[in-house]
């Protein structure tokens, strides 16, 4: 697996410092809003790198953790609404597990605001794109990530 | 021998006679004192082999899923919540396990008496009811077995089995007293930056042996993902963040299933505080989903299952 690759400088204090965001959409809904934003010509910041997933009932936490190992600053998971997941209720599993581990990674001392998670419809072009900006915040204001990194 | 010990062998002796099981899973003295090893009997004549007392620390459940036929195991409280965790999760079938159930006085600690010795090799040890006698070069010493009580059954709320087909010896009180989760309590309260250096440190210790996995009742797939390549989940190496990544998953892997029996903690060669970790995604399950694992073959696994109204704070 390769690392994803690291801006110049990584330091928290250098003003040029921008995270690296990894987020896994849902195909149905998630995807299709972040399209949705596109089309619409809303902004957004550049930050993120967009994996499609099917459901996000398909997210393995070991996906998130692998993320963070090879180097992603943060990480944002998104699906349908609840009730409206095309596989009925791959979100709702997938909700216990995310609590699982979201609650895991925070007790081992990760900070909380590396994991990120939403439901955002593909109607909701607004939402995702300030779901975006406040997670980018989010991560800028915690810098480069360093804990679980392979380094 | 002790009482217990005694009517175990008769139970057992008499379900292999009537040819009610093709096996019991057992103990049986280990080579080292203060040692016992899973005992596998299904001649008779060997069933004078098997022990009970308070060294008997592995659980045996993991030993049922491999197992051809009807088996008889002997169980203590936790033993019996993973075999309920094996038919729940369908590797069993309820009909196929005849549950020998022990209440348990609770497994002594070898940890805690290797520090009380400073770490003296112990030649000789007889344990009795509630005391045990270790020998060694230039020592001989006295324990109460209350003093020398692993951590995980100090804590331990379930010390009857749950569920059984025989009952040998008296029940027991259900706990002992400490807070179900202590382990994970005491770390809560710390920052972000000490839990983090806690863990790396704690966690730094590991030799990536498995034997946590290897004893776990709850780690019987086919190919675990730390040996899968096609992709390579996890890297071979010593790196600390595969190592951490390793126990992170694992520990997601018992959620949900986990019942705190202490025996991946108590086969740590590092003495790695184990517990510390897994006994958190235990209360994690208990608060968030109220579900405590092992007490009933009816239980749905939570992670399989959901409520429309679960916790999603942490969702924007
Ligand atoms: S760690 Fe996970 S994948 Fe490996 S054997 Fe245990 S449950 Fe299976
Ligand atoms: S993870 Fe450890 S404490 Fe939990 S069931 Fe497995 S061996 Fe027991
Ligand atoms: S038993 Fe201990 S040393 Fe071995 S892999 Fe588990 S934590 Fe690491
Ligand atoms: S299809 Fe979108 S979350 Fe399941």
């Amino acid at each position: 697996m390769e690392t994803i690759q690291k801006n110049d400088s990584e330091a928290s204090s250098n003003e040029s410092w921008q995270p690296k965001i990894v987020a896994f959409l849902c195909n149905w809904c998630s995807y299709a809003g972040a399209d949705l934003a596109g089309v619409s010509r809303i902004q957004y910041p550049p930050n993120i790198r967009i994996i499609r997933v099917p459901c996000s009932g398909r997210v393995n936490p070991l996906f998130i953790i692998k993320t963070l190992q090879y180097g992603a600053d943060g990480v944002l998971v998104s699906g349908c609404h609840p009730g409206d997941c095309h596989y009925i209720s791959g979100n709702l599993i997938a909700r216990r597990r995310f609590a699982l581990l979201k609650k895991f990674l925070e007790y081992i001392g990760v900070e909380p605001g590396r994991l990120n998670f939403s439901w955002i419809s593909a109607a909701e072009g607004e939402k995702f794109s300030k779901v975006v900006s406040e997670v980018v915040e989010k991560v800028k204001a915690l810098g480069p990530a360093t804990r679980l990194v392979k380094e | 021998m002790t009482e217990a010990e005694q009517s175990m062998r008769k139970t057992a002796r008499k379900l292999l006679e009537e040819k009610k099981v093709a096996m019991i899973i057992g103990y049986e003295k280990g080579t080292l004192p203060l040692r016992t090893t899973p005992c596998f009997i299904s001649d008779t004549k060997e069933v004078d082999r098997l022990v009970w007392n308070a060294t008997c620390a592995n659980n045996l459940a993991k030993y049922i899923i491999d197992s051809k036929g009807k088996v008889g195991i002997i169980a203590k409280g936790c033993d019996a919540r993973s075999i309920v965790t094996c038919i729940v999760e369908k590797q069993i079938d309820r009909e196929n396990v005849f549950i020998i159930g022990l209440p348990c006085a609770g497994i002594i600690d070898r940890k805690k008496i290797e520090t009380e010795l400073d770490e003296q090799e112990i030649l000789e040890a007889k344990i009795n009811d509630d005391h045990i006698i270790l020998k060694g070069e230039n020592f001989e010493r006295q324990f109460a077995v209350k003093s020398i009580i692993d951590d995980s059954c100090l804590s331990c709320k379930y010390r009857n089995p749950p569920i059984y087909d025989v009952l040998v010896g008296e029940k027991v009180p259900d706990s002992m007293g400490d807070d179900k989760f202590i382990s994970a309590s005491r770390n809560e309260s710390k920052s972000d930056e000490e839990r983090w250096e806690l863990f790396t440190k704690e966690l730094n210790k590991c030799i990536r042996c498995y034997a946590c996995k290897n004893v776990c009742p709850l780690c019987y797939c086919n190919e675990c993902f730390v040996d899968q390549n096609m992709p390579t989940w996890l890297g071979k190496t010593d790196n600390p963040s595969d190592t951490m990544v390793y126990h992170i998953i694992r520990i997601l892997h018992t959620a949900g299933r986990c019942v705190d029996c202490g025996t991946c903690s108590r086969a740590c060669p590092m003495g790695i505080n184990l517990r510390a970790l897994t006994q958190k995604m235990v209360k994690l399950v208990k608060e968030l989903y109220g579900f405590d694992a092992g007490l009933s073959i009816e239980d749905v696994p939570p992670l399989a299952t959901f409520k429309q109204d679960d916790p999603q704070e942490f969702i924007q």
